[in-house]
């Protein structure tokens, strides 16, 4: 259920950065480790982007893997979730990726075709 | 959820201080366009509203069916209260807050037309346009949760500048969080203020255990929302006037998924667990236990009745926080709950 504040606040966002402009596109980040779940931001993008300059834009998502430190044995492993050990048995593991929740671009049309649209 | 304009969160958010239960803090208040809906009335007639219609003269309609604060115009000159029209008592229970209203019968325009998802597909940038428009690229690099976490710094900064020990805790519903703040308050009077917001998407049942023990507390319903934000907490702080020096006491809504995700500006988070539940939580709910301060693990008073096995509990929680500490402890009988008091004046000022 967090979904719908995490994509309320995408669109938030957005509608801060893009002046106004009609967005085409919304580029996400959405680590594996996140605690969000994907396919339930797509599912509330287009209810929350309802009445805002974000109506009808494209969401691409895209997916950043699990990584950690092992302070155990001093490797880099792959995490595929937050209760997965390292290869060697330790569960004494740093994060380094995945985490991820980010907007990292936004695609708008150039004010020129806005206006010509409206 | 406003289904109208798909809001959430501060929409069907409310504040109450349980003293007042009559003074609510509402949501945020927003603007709904309703030009050209229709309202159908008993009548039978049917009119577009802003489009300037005429009465007969003298003629009467029914606008029980509905319930609107909205203004509308009529084009011969009579007018009628806005927030006419209150349908049976029981659309009325919850006082709605600036901006919220309901249609019942007859309007083409519910409020389900917002849950629908739209066609996407063809937009007029693409119908019939020969050439692609030209966009622009804009790199934010932005957190998602930047502006709850701003909000959770001007929190923190704010219980700082008050020497005000915040404390957030979480646990599924059930686990005996009231009962340990009920427990807690009790034990402490006298030795330190404690001052507590309650969580919950519905009710002030919770609200009003805590004013029972004469500690201030200010209910926050969540409506449809799953957890508390920062934005939340703020608003309910600005009616509970916590006193400087006191411990705060966030009870959030009773949830192991999503409030883990929240920063509200609290100096700890604590997860509580109760033996009843089963010792598996922590690997099924790795989010909110790896986000966790302490963990305190309740009703070990029943544990001669239930199958849970401590070790393999405390052991799964550190697998996700190899550091955490974990605080066994019964709220209703009192055992653990020194250590419980100790990690509490360890953390205060």
């Amino acid at each position: 259920m967090h979904e719908l504040a995490i994509t309320e606040s995408v669109v938030r966002s957005v509608e801060g950065h893009c002046g106004g402009r009609r967005v085409d596109e919304v580029t996400l980040v959405i680590g594996r480790l996140s605690g969000v779940v994907a396919d339930s931001v797509r599912f509330c993008f287009d209810l929350c982007t309802q009445g805002t300059c974000v109506e009808g834009a494209r969401l691409e998502i895209i997916d950043a893997p699990g990584r950690a430190h092992c302070r155990t044995c001093d490797t880099d492993v792959e995490l595929p979730d937050l209760i997965a050990l390292c290869p060697c048995g330790s569960a004494d593991l740093d994060i380094t990726s995945g985490q991820d929740l980010r907007i990292e671009t936004v695609e708008v049309f150039t004010a020129e075709d806005a206006e010509a649209e409206s | 959820m406003c289904a109208t304009c798909g809001c959430d969160g501060d929409g069907g958010t409310r504040v109450t201080d349980p003293a007042h239960p009559d003074r609510v803090e509402p949501g945020h208040e927003h603007a709904h366009a309703h030009d050209g809906h229709r309202h159908a009335h008993a009548d039978g007639h049917t009119h577009v509203e802003g489009d300037g219609h005429d009465h007969s003269d003298g003629h009467t309609h029914d606008h029980s069916s509905h319930d609107h604060d909205h203004d509308h115009a009529h084009g011969d000159g009579h007018s009628h209260e806005p927030a006419h029209g209150s349908g049976t008592a029981s659309d009325r229970q919850s006082p709605p807050g600036p901006g919220q209203h309901s249609h019942a019968v007859g309007d083409d325009r519910t409020h389900q037309e917002g849950l629908a998802v739209e066609q996407r597909g063809e937009t007029p940038r693409t119908a019939g346009a020969a050439a692609t428009p030209a966009t622009e690229t804009l790199t934010l690099e932005q957190e998602v949760l930047a502006q709850n976490d701003l909000g959770a710094a001007r929190n923190r900064g704010w219980f700082e500048g008050r020497d005000i020990l915040a404390v957030n805790l979480m646990s599924s519903p059930g686990s005996g969080k009231t009962t340990l703040l009920e427990r807690t308050i009790a034990d402490l009077a006298g030795r330190r203020e404690m001052a507590v917001i309650e969580g919950d998407q519905e009710t002030l049942f919770d609200a009003d255990r805590i004013r029972a023990t004469g500690a201030k507390v200010v209910q926050i319903n969540t409506g449809s929302g799953c957890h508390l934000d920062a934005d939340m907490l703020a608003r309910g702080l600005r009616v509970l006037e916590p006193n400087a020096g006191s411990i705060v006491l966030i009870e959030n809504v009773g949830n192991l998924v999503c409030p883990a995700l929240f920063d509200l500006g609290e100096a700890a988070k604590v997860v509580i667990m109760s033996v009843t539940e089963g010792a598996d939580k922590p690997l099924k709910y790795p989010h909110m236990f790896r986000a966790a301060d302490l963990v305190v693990l309740n009703k070990v008073d029943l544990l001669p009745y239930v199958d849970f096995d401590v070790d393999r509990c405390i052991a799964d929680a550190r697998r996700l926080n190899p550091d955490v500490e974990v605080l066994p402890l019964s709220a209703t009988k009192g055992d653990g709950l020194d250590a419980w008091y100790d990690w509490l004046g360890a953390h205060d000022g």
